[in-house]
């Protein structure tokens, strides 16, 4: 290997896309290491406590395309307070001070205020692609000086962003020189748009594959853009709602006949159903179709728009879809590969919406699907175990039973052995989501056969400490592990402190986990940060044998976080 | 102490609920976390077995005892996106603040009627509504027969433009595609499976 030249490993790497296996290529040996980094572009960090920015650009100068996350997964669900930390800020101004030529960067669960987002528009020249998802921080200001600053600016894509809405003038700062946009997604943002801006945008992008309009989108604008961009190939509808008599719609009716090049459709944040059959066309070639906005769109209506979906590989859904109209999807939609359905009333346990039918029957039709997120009433293990038998390709099976700690309602038994089939029967299963009614029995099983699962989430499960211990000895690749409400202690914490470097990290909150155990933990493994979050002054600093309500720890080569808030006590 | 009970200060507090009545206390978070601590501690031999399901059975039931005082609000469950969340909730916000009116008529009124059906919480509610409202009896309902033993029939126009028989799909499919309501006369309702 000492006889090829640097040329010709830089070019036998640049066939070695994903991260792990270059990550993998950076062990073999010192030269490849230095070939690997030199010529690497595109970098992912899973977790921007581990390292610090400095390190990052020392390491790879040739850094193009950056994804950064921030806060821990549970942060979606309001467990960690405002103000714990994820700031892109600190990393925005290394990367300004540096030569790094960053053309593209992707953040999730991180706050970005707008001084971040000005300072990357006006410090990097080439800067083509920024990617938001589960932010906060910003407001449309920012949002402006992106669009008034990046030149060569190709995509602006903003998923389920909390952002502060002052004005719809930031469309209106695209400047008209900016010809470059591919893909532009606002769906987000709550407030009023410069329409007519809105549309010379499009007018002069003749390169824009991907829109998603936000509610304040009418119709009449959908259609103009339409005429405009024949060629979108990913679309989200704004405000959908017309009369369905008027001029307006039957134009659109034609437009639509013209965009023969959609494949995912998104949006109807706001919808009247008569208006849905200018959109039939188009179904029989979309691949991907979110409809879990559009609370607007069920029963019979929403039946009939699957049934032309035939080549549908992936489908976002609220559960008033119900059992049946998964059962029209089962028979419709052989080709599914991913399918997520939405809670419609987040509030509480309500009426039926879909339960273990509706995924047997999903499980039954649909052999492809390797990708579940399904929020339902109640499940069996009678139907988790057909569901196995019938998909044992799944890679990410996350089940949300409503009611925490629901047996199966049939035998009232524990959902054991239902999830016990999933992780014996799809050997490829890399995330999973347990919930209802579990003993420790579950977390053996998932020790012995979840070979390749490298996501856990756990939610009021579990007998004793033996639950986690499976767990962790058990499941050789995991990397994200989060328990809430499980009656795992210090003695799970504890047995094998060595595993947490081998993952990214841990999160445990209303648990039986002590300050002392943590602290002991601490202790032992000083490459690890061992945050225990105090809100509403629960802890004194004096006692050990008080629980801790919530801690999060992770690997991390920079030690404590300068910038935790008083709230945060890193061990 | 006496001097408060002579005045009888509770009496003229002002509080929600009907006079004569006290309000519970509420159980929140709490519920939910007695819960799972009183799980019985497993173990491997015993599960499956009887002693198994006897507990979960304890469980059950005190899964209920302890859920009815008030639907326990659980933070952060189920685990939904607060993004999303937000979304949805102001859109039912949205919705029930609009409520949602359809015309009633009935063979042989003069005039027609109005009504939310947002409402009623299932069938037998709007049935009973109607046959207040109207005057008349519609019957019992039997999947296979429709209405029986009545001279009306409650039927509604969908989406498609049909006339369907009331009752025959879940209430929620009939709250969405339901545009107007008509009580037929039995003679004319023959065909909806009416049998007179």
């Amino acid at each position: 290997m000492n006889y090829f030249p640097d040329e010709v490993l830089e070019h036998v790497f640049d066939f070695v896309a994903s991260h792990r296996d270059r990550n993998a290529v950076s062990l073999v040996c010192r030269l490849w290491h230095r070939v690997e980094r030199l010529s690497r572009q595109r970098v992912f960090v899973g977790n921007c406590y581990a390292l610090s920015p400095e390190i990052l650009i020392a390491r790879f100068p040739g850094l193009k395309s950056l994804t950064l996350k921030g806060k821990p997964h549970f942060a979606d669900f309001n467990l960690v307070p405002h103000d714990w930390g994820g700031y892109v800020q600190p990393w925005i101004e290394a990367l300004s001070n540096s030569r790094i030529g960053l053309e593209e960067l992707r953040l999730k669960r991180m706050v970005v205020s707008d001084e971040s987002l000005e300072l990357l528009s006006r410090s990097l020249a080439n800067f083509k692609s920024l990617v938001l998802v589960s932010c906060e921080g910003f407001t449309t200001v920012g949002l402006a000086a992106i669009a008034a600053n990046c030149r060569f600016l190709r995509e602006l894509d903003l998923q389920e962003n909390e952002i502060d809405d002052h004005s719809g003038h930031w469309l209106s700062c695209f400047p008209d020189s900016c010809t470059s946009l591919i893909s532009l997604n606002f769906a987000c943002l709550k407030g009023e748009i410069n329409l007519a801006a809105l549309e010379r945008l499009v007018a002069r992008s003749p390169n824009l594959r991907s829109l998603r309009l936000n509610r304040a989108v009418p119709l009449e604008t959908l259609q103009n853009i339409l005429m405009r961009a024949p060629q979108l190939v990913d679309l989200g509808t704004g405000s959908y709602i017309h009369d369905p008599d008027s001029e307006t719609y039957n134009k659109l009716k034609h437009t639509i006949l013209k965009c023969k090049s959609i494949r995912n459709l998104s949006g109807f944040l706001e919808v009247a159903p008569r208006c849905l059959p200018a959109i039939y066309p188009i179904c029989l070639n979309l691949t991907s179709l979110n409809l879990s906005y559009a609370a607007g769109i069920h029963g019979s209506e929403l039946v009939k728009l699957i049934r032309r979906c035939a080549k549908l590989q992936r489908l976002w859904i609220l559960d008033c879809i119900g059992d049946k109209g998964l059962e029209v999807v089962a028979s419709t939609c052989k080709e599914l590969q991913e399918l997520r359905v939405f809670p419609s009333d987040v509030l509480g346990v309500g009426h039926a919406a879909v339960t273990e039918n509706g995924l047997v029957a999903i499980s039954a039709g649909c052999p492809k699907l390797h990708s579940l997120l399904y929020f339902c009433q109640q499940m069996t293990n009678a139907a988790l175990i057909v569901v196995a038998k019938n998909c044992p390709n799944f890679i990410r099976f996350r089940l949300c039973i409503l009611e925490p700690t629901k047996p199966d309602p049939v035998t009232m038994q524990p959902l054991d052995d239902g999830f016990g089939a999933i992780v014996q029967s799809c050997k490829h299963l890399r995330r999973l989501s347990l919930s209802g009614l579990l003993t420790d029995r579950v977390f053996l099983y998932i020790g012995m056969y979840a070979e390749q699962l490298e996501m856990l989430s756990v939610a009021f499960a579990g007998d004793s400490d033996k639950g986690m211990l499976y767990v962790l000895n058990g499941c050789k690749k995991l990397r994200k592990l989060e328990i809430r409400d499980c009656p795992y202690g210090d003695k799970a914490l504890l047995t094998d402190v060595g595993k947490y470097e081998t993952m990214r990290s841990l999160w445990m909150s209303s648990c039986e986990v002590t300050l002392g155990g943590c602290k002991t933990l601490a202790k032992e493994m000083p490459r690890l940060n061992v945050e225990i979050i105090n809100e509403h002054d629960q802890m004194e600093i004096g006692s050990e044998e008080q629980r801790v309500e919530k801690m999060y720890l992770y690997r991390t080569l920079v030690g404590p976080r300068k910038d935790a808030p008083e709230f945060v006590w890193t061990l | 102490m006496a001097f408060d009970k002579e005045l009888n200060l509770e009496a003229t507090e002002l509080r929600l609920g009907l006079p004569g009545t006290k309000e519970s206390e509420k159980q929140p978070t709490i519920a939910i976390k007695s819960n799972k601590r009183a799980l019985p501690n497993f173990n491997e031999e015993s599960c499956g077995s009887k002693e198994n399901s006897n507990a979960s059975h304890l469980i059950q039931k005190r899964d209920q005892e302890i859920a009815s005082p008030a639907k326990a609000q659980v933070v952060g469950w189920p685990p939904v996106r607060s993004y999303r969340k937000n979304c949805l909730q102001l859109k039912k916000m949205e919705a029930e603040a609009a409520g949602m009116y359809v015309k009633v008529s009935m063979d042989g009124a003069p005039y027609l009627r109005k009504i939310d059906l947002k409402v009623y919480k299932g069938y037998p509610e709007l049935l009973k509504a109607l046959e207040e409202m109207f005057k008349f009896s519609a019957g019992e309902y039997s999947e296979r027969e429709g209405y029986n033993g009545s001279e009306f029939v409650p039927t509604y126009e969908d989406k498609d433009g049909d006339w369907m028989l009331v009752g025959d799909v879940p209430w929620d499919m009939f709250l969405c595609s339901c545009k107007r309501l008509r009580i037929m006369k039995g003679s004319e309702a023959k065909g909806l499976g009416c049998a007179v």
